[in-house]
């Protein structure tokens, strides 16, 4: 069961194609606050479950394993559920690459 | 393993770690895709270089590393992702954790960090099955062996030749904490490779007084190639 999870176990960074067709921002650099634990962490960081074929992606905080975002893709529609965060800070675009 | 120089025109350019998604369409309108990192230096010629492992059972990338010709077009998306990147003003000490194809993301890094100038050092620990199977090997043994602040160490898992002195088994707490700048000097860390190594290496790391928002990793898992 430990072994079977472990190796379903993603990086949120491998989600930056999904989220690319929900935001115009890059998601795997935002920062958010997981409404479990509070953790505050960049999404990129975060725990991911998803296969290639899966029909969406869970996204799981790494302090406390709680959900911080569903993303559900199908019907032609995408759904995204973000009820385990808190908040989510996105570097302006009109900023970043700047530095 | 096979790596594939590709023109991109109207390419924005990358960020050194990024990656870019591949999609393939077959004749009946059946499409799939997969993910892969970006193994060459940020450039400004509308090129990109892909590394392809070849997965038997994979649905793409057996097409990649076999049948895929010079002058044949592919959709690709990207560049993706900006968190699991490295550029020269985030400077070091550098420190990369790699396992298999995870190498490739580092490359992009360790390339930018020769094509820059930039001397911030670096130390790769890289594990591969046997010695035929360590990627950029000859650019590996260059980096390593030419004072360019880039200290490189392979461990051989299964297969070693007879005359290997170096390591040889999976990457554990102990080959970390022998290879691993101090927690004080603030490394900042790239793990990258299959799920269990990068676990292992990342917990082992914390483990170490390594500080996590520093180590950013990148799992494989079970991607089906």
């Amino acid at each position: 069961m430990e072994m079977h999870e472990q190796q379903l176990r993603l990086d949120g960074n491998a989600a930056a194609g999904m989220f690319e067709d929900l935001f115009v921002h890059d998601v795997t650099s935002a920062r958010g606050a997981c409404a479990a634990c509070g953790a505050v962490g960049e999404m990129g960081a975060q725990h991911l479950y998803m296969t290639p074929l899966s029909p969406g992606a869970v996204l799981r905080c790494t302090s406390c394993g709680g959900i911080l975002m569903v993303i559900v893709h199908a019907g032609g529609r995408f759904r995204l559920a973000l009820q385990g965060l808190v908040w989510l800070e996105m570097q302006d675009a009109a900023v970043a690459g700047s530095g | 393993m096979r790596s594939l120089d590709l023109a991109v025109p109207g390419w924005p350019g990358h960020r050194a770690g990024q990656h870019v998604d591949v999609r393939l369409t077959a004749d009946d309108g059946y499409q799939t895709q997969r993910s892969y990192s970006i193994a060459s230096a940020p450039s400004t010629d509308e090129r990109l270089t892909l590394t392809v492992e070849r997965l038997d059972d994979g649905e793409v990338s057996p097409y990649l590393a076999g049948e895929l010709r010079a002058g044949d077009k592919l959709e690709l998306r990207g560049p993706i992702g900006g968190y699991f990147v490295w550029e020269p003003a985030a400077g070091g000490p550098l420190l990369f954790v790699a396992g298999g194809s995870g190498i490739c993301p580092l490359m992009a890094m360790l390339r930018l960090r020769q094509a820059a100038m930039s001397t911030v050092p670096a130390r790769l620990l890289y594990s591969s099955r046997s010695l035929e199977d360590v990627i950029y090997r000859d650019e590996l043994d260059r980096l390593g062996s030419t004072g360019s602040g880039v200290e490189v160490m392979l461990t051989l898992t299964r297969e070693q030749p007879g005359t290997w002195n170096g390591l040889r088994r999976r990457i554990d707490s102990e080959m970390l904490h022998a290879v691993a700048w101090p927690p004080a000097e603030q490394p900042l860390i790239f793990v990258c490779g299959p799920t269990p190594l990068v676990e292992t290496a990342a917990n082992a790391l914390v483990n170490l007084g390594h500080e996590p928002a520093r180590i950013k990793t990148e799992r494989f898992g079970p991607t089906g190639g």
